[in-house]
């Protein structure tokens, strides 16, 4: 009785994956054609495989600028994220204060805003503060649902932590940011680990604010990738090039922490 | 009611080679019918795996086990007929306590009238006839647990009932409580009753018989009294008794023991062999001697405690420590003093290789 | 979790005072502009005049957006009817551990991470007849598939998208919410001879409610944002381009 089921669900899970991974696969394959052959023939693999789409994105720099323009103003979010959400974290889950509940909820409604709502305004106030067209307005710009997010999932890693190890601390002489750094970040590192990557994951993957809010020195490659029609036609080859690139650092961080994926959302939480 | 005879061992690994690849060390017992029993011993001893095999959520790599001389080895535990009671109460959330209860027979598809007057008889037995349309989410530890058992007995034909450490999520003041409620319902059903547990007082006062392990080999099978005095092998001594039995290394030749440093004469028809031996004897049972008495060694008092319901005297001879247990009133010598303790006598009991000697 | 209530100390509010700074930087003031501008007809950048819910009232009569406003909740509503069913489905179909639980958890996780724009470029390759391998395998099927063309083509990929990349968050969310179930419960239900539908439905629904709750906001949530897009988009640019001088047009809220 138990094989039969196993057997049905194993078949749906495969069934499953060839729906989730194919027009990926198709991607990638695509990548490894050239514009020529993509176009004349079709086939379920190259018959001419090449790197060139991927030299032209290494050499072009209108190409590889866009890639690490969104890891640098990623990488500054998840930091100023983390940053700021640890000590509030903290405030939610060990104290009580005046309107504690009422912060917390609001802060999670935040998370819930389209980030359309907020395009005009914030194109007016960069323009205003003079942060048009730098990395540093995207990164300031995401911490809209970043951070909210990010307390999220610290406080639900944090109540798991006995106030008693906080006590001992204090008893033992410990001043709180050394107790903090020292001890109780790598009691919740888990949970941080699994914060930094939803900061990482949505910040990366947004689009509609990224390309807003810049031009030209700090275009991320969802903006990059738009510009791929050229004389000869549209530029799949590159194009798809581009695109399976863009996979390739959220697969590596999912690696990185997909043992604390399962504990992170089991938190309730995201 | 099912009379469960074990004849296995078992190994989590594929090829076990020695003794430590063992979860199960070759075993071969019977539980009768209707007796209630404890599974004793310390954390990683095995016991939980025999339960798990008795029930069927385990096939033993080895093996066989019997439910009234019929093979259930490779059996599910509904073909089996048993009932578990888990450390923590698994209950069904969504369920009211009536609808719980109701569950085990409305899977066997027993008529309405049936399961409702099942239901409101171990609902009664248990003391939870006023909260029968309750939701089971709501109520307490112990309520919860008492549901868990419940689901156990509603089935009449159940063959065991099988217990993992159960009361470990109640409260101490509860636990009692729930102990007495358990003896209760063995004395009126007479069901077949396993218990597993690491604390003694729960198996020594829930059990008629105590299996103690360590390390997964049956170490006794005995009544309490029988574990008290004349415990097996050492470890038994040991684990059994609060604080353990006193073990002091002996070396027995002609007739006479050395121990700590002392001859002492060896009593009259016990026949103990030649060589090192080591000779056990419960603080309760270590009394005060004169000087120089058969049997007595002199002792350097260490500490006298007073507990409430007894006293506690430690001393020291030789290099060991010896405890013993006297009742309150008793004048007791000062730390410091020398106390001949009577240490061979009539409960003493001797080892060889950690097995006690006839 | 400790069963002790929290002590109070009003002095946390310092410890919480930075991520209201950066919530308020993007989120408060913002958002006051927008409510600002929402009831205000700006004629020119010097003669703006307050209307009240002018705007709001002629935006609620504005038909093309009811109809859009239906569309957009008809297409909530199919997204959400086959993704949790299908995220509950792939939750219980994957493994609970070793190798292979890793090896899927990413497989399934990948289209997660895929920028917004990229997930619509892979579908708009994948379904095109000509370098596609879904358009071109249902042409020679002999399906006429055309998803710039026909609209209901559209609507299905649109779906079809949607589905294959937010399922796996629903998948992810009651992954987790399975993975939290004691094995005593699974034994037990065996004990008490349940059928596999009875232990989906006393043990393992009720254990992934809160995380479902949680699934069917957010989908529900986002899959709003595509109309508040388009919404937002027209609406307060118009408005915008009333204050930079541009003509104005009759009439509001055109799609």
């Amino acid at each position: 009785m138990n094989d039969k089921r196993f057997q049905k669900r194993t078949l749906f899970l495969i069934a499953y994956l060839v729906f989730a991974i194919l027009p990926i696969y198709w991607m990638v394959n695509m990548s490894f054609k050239t514009n020529e052959e993509i176009l004349s023939s079709f086939s379920l693999w190259p018959q001419h495989f090449t790197w060139d789409n991927y030299k032209t994105i290494f050499t072009d720099e209108s190409w590889y600028s866009g890639y690490i323009n969104s890891l640098i103003y990623v990488a500054i979010n998840t930091v100023i994220s983390l940053t700021v959400a640890l000590p509030a974290a903290y405030a939610f889950s060990r104290y009580q204060f005046l309107g504690d509940k009422h912060v917390f909820f609001w802060l999670l409604t935040n998370r819930m805003t389209p980030p359309a709502v907020f395009l005009l305004p914030f194109f007016q106030l960069y323009t205003t503060v003079g942060l048009m067209d730098t990395h540093i307005a995207v990164a300031l710009a995401h911490l809209l649902f970043n951070v909210p997010l990010a307390v999220w999932i610290l406080e639900g890693f944090m109540s798991g932590i006995p106030r008693e190890i906080d006590e001992t601390a204090y008893i033992d002489g410990y001043s709180f940011p050394r107790f903090f750094l020292t001890i109780f970040l790598p009691l919740i590192k888990a949970g941080v680990g699994v914060a930094a990557f939803f900061c990482f994951m949505f910040s990366w993957v947004e689009l509609l604010l990224a390309r807003t809010l810049t031009s030209v020195n700090a275009k991320p490659i969802v903006a990059t990738m738009t510009r791929t029609v050229s004389a000869s036609g549209m530029d799949w080859a590159t194009l798809a090039a581009a695109g399976v690139l863009t996979i390739v650092p959220g697969a590596i961080v999912i690696w990185f922490v997909r043992h604390y994926i399962a504990k992170g959302f089991a938190m309730g939480r995201v | 009611m099912a009379h469960i005879t074990l004849d296995l061992a078992h190994s989590y690994k594929p090829r076990p080679q020695q003794d430590s690849d063992y979860a199960l060390l070759p075993l071969a017992m019977e539980f009768q019918d209707g007796g209630a029993y404890a599974l004793l011993g310390p954390s990683g001893c095995g016991k939980t795996t025999m339960l798990n095999i008795m029930s069927g959520l385990l096939v033993p790599s080895h093996g066989k086990v019997l439910f009234d001389g019929r093979d259930v080895t490779r059996a599910t535990p509904q073909d089996r007929n048993i009932a578990q009671v888990f450390q923590f109460p698994v209950i069904y959330d969504t369920m009211t306590v009536a609808e719980n209860l109701a569950f085990p027979l409305k899977n066997r598809k027993l008529p309405e009238a049936r399961i409702r007057e099942r239901v409101g008889r171990i609902a009664e037995m248990l003391e939870m006839s006023g909260q029968l349309d309750q939701r089971a989410a709501g109520l307490a530890a112990d309520a919860k647990q008492k549901i868990s058992l419940g689901r156990g007995l509603v089935r009449e034909d159940v063959a065991a009932v099988l217990f993992d450490e159960p009361l470990t999520v109640i409260d101490p003041h509860l636990k009692w409580q729930l102990r007495r409620k358990l003896k209760q319902i063995h004395h009126e059903l007479k069901l077949t009753l396993i218990y597993v547990t690491h604390d003694q007082v729960e198996a020594l006062t829930f059990a008629d018989q105590v299996v103690v392990m360590s390390r997964g080999k049956v170490m006794q099978l005995g009544t309490p009294d029988a574990l008290f005095e004349r415990p097996q092998h050492q470890f038994v001594g040991h684990f059994i008794g609060s604080p353990g039995m006193n073990f002091l290394p002996a070396q027995s030749a002609a007739g006479r023991l050395q121990v700590a440093g002392h001859a002492l004469e060896q009593p009259a028809g016990r026949g103990l062999p030649e060589g090192a031996l080591q000779v056990g004897v419960r603080p309760e049972y270590l009394a005060l001697a004169q000087p120089g008495a058969a049997g007595a060694l002199p002792c350097t008092v260490q500490r006298v405690q007073d507990i409430g319901t007894y006293q506690m005297l430690t001393a020291q001879v030789g290099e060991h420590l010896l405890r013993a247990r006297f009742a309150p009133e008793q004048r007791l010598p000062a730390p410091g003093e020398t106390a001949w303790l009577q240490v061979l006598g009539a409960h003493t009991c001797y080892y060889q290789n950690e097995e006690l000697l006839p | 979790m400790s069963a002790t209530t929290k002590p109070v100390n009003q002095k946390a509010w310092f410890l919480i005072l930075p991520v209201l700074l950066c919530v308020a930087f993007s989120a408060i003031v913002p958002l006051m502009t927008v409510v600002n501008y929402s009831v205000q007809d700006i004629i020119s950048p010097e003669r703006r005049v307050f209307v009240g819910t002018e705007w709001f009232a002629a935006v609620m009569r504005d038909e093309e957006l009811h109809a859009a406003l239906w569309r957009q909740l008809t297409f909530s509503l199919a997204v959400l009817l086959v993704e949790i069913p299908l995220g509950i489905l792939l939750a219980l179909s994957m493994p609970a551990q070793g190798w292979k639980a890793s090896a899927v958890l990413v497989l399934v996780a990948l289209s997660l991470l895929i920028p917004w724009n990229v997930v619509g470029t892979i579908w708009q390759i994948y379904g095109r007849t000509d370098i596609g391998l879904l358009g071109a395998a249902l042409q020679s099927m002999g399906i006429d598939y055309n998803y710039t063309g026909h609209a209901s083509d559209a609507w299905v990929t649109v779906l079809v998208m949607d589905v294959w990349h937010w399922t796996p968050l629903v998948a992810l969310l009651c992954y987790a919410g399975l993975r939290s179930i004691p094995d005593a419960y699974y034994q037990a239900a065996r004990i008490d001879g349940a059928s596999k539908l009875a232990v989906f439905r006393y043990i393992q629904l009720p254990k992934m409610r809160g995380v479902l709750m949680i699934a069917v906001l957010l989908r529900f949530m986002d899959s709003f944002m595509i109309y508040t897009i388009i919404l937002l988009l027209c609406f307060i640019l118009y408005n915008w381009m009333q204050r930079v001088g541009t003509t104005a047009k009759e009439g509001a809220g055109h799609e």
